[in-house]
């Protein structure tokens, strides 16, 4: 398996309003292998969203680097600007263009292809997602579950070399949101891209990933396998992150049941 | 020495008065009128609503001189107006009975109140209808009832659209020479004008102009600092406000309300100009030529300015965005700031400041010319109009700069970042993106524009070109050598090019798809 992401020693940090740097991540390495889904679990605030646009390249590091297949994108002193990264990003808003339809989204980063491979890619892109039937329909007449499958779908299609999603799921009702979890991971693997998510939920990040990060305030705690984190916890709190959120879901399944713990 | 001396002693302190009295009134006026009428069309159903929501947009084709021209005469105690209400009271002489005398500080405000409330209507309005919807709701079932959630969370979050709306009124306040001369109030800019023209006295003009420009940085300041903390961008996905319906008296009330403006702002004035106009063809039977060549003279001017004064607002505003999380961000800032302070500028003011260096321009090109052998040409700026359209695009850049500031708020930024990372260059972005989705903000800029190069008196007056008359210069002289029903003549015909626009905005207000999203 190739390396195709790696984080090394990234420092991340706003500018305040008098001018001066407050830290939002600090020291952060990883490592993501072709075809993987990786996924930065924890709390809010902890800066696993601003990891995610810094490897998109809206947040420039103040140290350290990050390389895609092979190739350094980010650094202090150097910046590959988005449009030249060969990354997909699945916004938590899914930021779809309200005065383009379904079709026309998807086929907005296909611009320089002939006009046959796109409408080609589009009609790929649109029986993958199941939104043949939507084509012609604008993003304000798709439910919320549609809006994400065209957001992905808008992602996947200049076949980019890492996709990012930040929070996919927050936005969508808890039954639809297990549902697209296992969907989205079907349709990444189907095209065996590779994936980058960031989440605060436990249940998405072991239901969709094949690396999990435990963050916590602008450091990374652990990345490793599912597995991994389940039973060899590196610390206190990657234990406790991960048990009450394990917890959490049994009681709340017990108390639909009907039964108390 | 002197001239200060002079200045500060008899001229300043009542000016300043008059000023500061005049620009408060008129922006308590306009704000309660503009939110006032805004809350109404949005929470409320009643008859005639539809209607009324884009007749309350007709006052924008009344110019503050026109407006000042028509109520003296609808208002003079032998006019109509009184004549008809002493008619009614059963008294036959205005000896006997007569209102106060419109020529005053309450004149003044009331009438400038309701020609530029519409400001502060179409930006609040906007703001009703797309912003607050999904919170007034939940405010609704937390429980707060329809007037507290008013309170409490339309009008907080309407609040950068109020700013921007009060602050332009008082602007064009600050601006207005025909009505606060007409109606006899002494106000800064009266001064800087009669202190140049009257007296001559160029260095005494720009004197008072500083004292000016004091309050108009105060004003822009309060309205910046009003707006800073605001963010407001719709995510693209709310709903239309469901409008509570109104019947019996509350119905009556709300249409009287709704119209009130409308008929004070709009249908008075213009009607009596109607008549005067009519009167006038009666007795003289037509238009004249030189008439019609300032209508044309008008629209062509306004439409260079509009073009010029929307694509530099595009491109500065946009800039700003584009830059401002990267340390050259802060240079961009500051050309929005210095654009949007033209429309600050009183015209007679800009108009002292240009005249100098489009005269020394003027003067070089001619001198190069002549060098190389050719004729005189004569003053090629002045004398073509540039400098007109210029004055007039640097006098409403920051309208064209606020409402694609205001556009490109409602974007989220997400927006952006996807074109960004599917390929799309900055400027494709621009071109893809943003301009297709600041369609409608780009219409409503470019109409505002319109109507106030087409309304502009003040720089026009001294910066056109020699023997060329707009519609406004055209009406000021007539009303100068006092033929009044020619004036109203033109007056009619700026209210009239002044509609067209305005019922256009009205249009594309009602009728895009994704502006209510």
């Amino acid at each position: 398996m190739t390396e195709l992401l790696k984080l090394d020693r990234l420092a991340l940090a706003y500018e305040g309003e008098r001018g001066q740097l407050l830290p939002v991540v600090q020291d952060l390495s990883l490592s993501l292998e072709q075809g993987h889904i990786g996924c930065l679990l924890g709390p809010s605030g902890c800066g696993k969203t601003t990891v995610l646009r810094s490897i998109a390249g809206f947040e420039p590091p103040r140290a350290g680097t990050i390389e895609l297949a092979g190739r350094i994108i980010s650094s202090a002193s150097h910046q590959l600007a988005p449009e030249h990264r060969q990354v997909g990003m699945m916004f938590q808003d899914y930021a779809l263009f309200p005065h383009l339809t379904v079709e026309q989204n998807i086929a907005f980063g296909l611009r320089r292809q002939d006009k046959a491979r796109r409408s080609l890619r589009v009609d790929e892109l649109l029986s993958l997602t199941a939104l043949e039937s939507m084509r012609a329909r604008y993003p304000h007449e798709l439910s919320g579950g549609q809006q994400q499958r065209v957001a992905l779908a808008r992602a996947l299609a200049p076949e980019p070399q890492l996709l990012l999603l930040d929070e996919p799921f927050s936005n969508l009702d808890v039954d639809t949101r297990e549902r697209l979890a296992y969907e989205v991971r079907d349709i990444l693997q189907k095209t065996g891209h590779t994936a980058m998510l960031v989440t605060h939920n436990q249940a998405e990040a072991f239901a969709i990933a094949d690396r999990i990060g435990v963050m916590r305030q602008g450091m990374i705690e652990q990345w490793g396998t599912p597995f991994q984190l389940d039973q060899r916890p590196a610390s206190e709190f990657v234990a406790d992150f991960i048990r009450r959120e394990a917890l959490m879901a049994k009681r709340a399944q017990a108390y639909l049941r009907g039964v108390t713990p | 020495m002197d001239h200060w001396a002079h200045l500060f002693s008899f001229v300043l302190p009542a000016a300043l008065r008059n000023t500061v009295a005049l620009l408060l009134g008129v922006g308590a006026l306009v704000a309660c009128l503009g939110v006032g009428a805004a809350w109404l069309v949005t929470a409320f159903d009643f008859p005639s609503r539809r209607i009324a929501s884009w007749a309350l947009l007709l006052p924008l084709a009344v110019p503050t001189y026109i407006v000042a021209f028509a109520y003296l005469d609808i208002l003079h105690p032998i006019g109509p107006f009184q004549t008809v209400l002493r008619d009614i009271l059963g008294y036959d002489s205005p000896r006997q009975f007569r209102l106060p005398d419109i020529r005053s500080l309450p004149g003044a405000i009331f009438l400038l109140g309701f020609v530029l409330y519409p400001y502060v209507y179409l930006s609040t309005r906007a703001m009703f209808a797309t912003q607050a919807v999904s919170l007034l709701e939940a405010a609704r079932v937390l429980g707060e009832s329809g007037r507290s959630a008013f309170f409490r969370v339309a009008l907080p979050l309407a609040r950068p659209a109020i700013a921007i709306g009060v602050s332009l009124a008082l602007l064009e306040t600050l601006n207005d020479i025909g009505a606060s001369e007409f109606l006899g109030i002494q106000t800064l800019t009266v001064s800087v004008y009669t202190t140049w023209i009257t007296r001559s006295d160029l260095a005494g003009a720009a004197q008072i102009a500083l004292a000016m420009l004091a309050i108009v940085v105060f004003l822009i300041m309060l309205e910046r600092h009003g707006r800073r903390r605001q963010r407001y961008s719709n995510n693209g996905r709310g709903r239309t406000l469901r409008a509570r319906k109104l019947t019996g008296s509350a119905a009556i009330i709300a249409i009287g309300l709704a119209w009130a403006p409308v008929v004070i702002g709009f249908v008075a004035p213009a009607l009596y100009l109607l008549f005067e106009t009519i009167r006038h063809f009666d007795q003289t039977g037509g238009v004249s030529d030189q008439l019609l060549r300032s209508a044309y003279n008008t629209v062509g001017v306004a439409l260079a300015a509009t073009a010029l004064t929307i694509a530099a607002g595009v491109i500065v505003a946009w800039a700003s965005r584009a830059t401002r999380s990267a340390r050259p961000g802060r240079l961009a800032m500051l050309c929005v700031r210095l654009g949007s302070m033209g429309y600050a500028i009183p015209g007679t003011i800009l108009a002292i400041g240009l005249l100098t260096p489009f005269i020394l321009v003027d003067k070089l090109m001619a001198s190069t010319w002549m060098l190389l052998g050719n004729p005189d040409p004569g003053l090629l700026l002045m004398g073509s109009g540039v400098a007109l359209v210029f004055a007039y695009a640097i006098r409403f850049l920051a309208i064209s700069i606020g409402g694609v500031e205001a556009g490109l708020s409602r974007i989220p930024p997400s927006m952006e970042q996807a074109a960004r990372l599917l390929g799309e260059r900055p400027g494709g972005v621009l071109r893809r993106v943003h301009l297709p989705l600041l369609r409608p903000a780009l219409v409503a800029c470019a109409l505002l524009v319109f109507v106030d190069a087409m309304k502009e008196l003040p720089a026009t007056l001294l910066l056109r070109p020699m023997n060329f008359e707009t519609l406004a210069t055209w009406l000021y002289a007539e009303a100068s050598r006092g033929t009044y029903e020619e004036g109203a003549v033109a007056a009619l015909a700026i209210v009239l090019a002044g509609l067209i626009p305005v019922v256009l905005l009205a249009r594309t207000q009602s009728g895009s798809s994704y502006s209510h999203d």
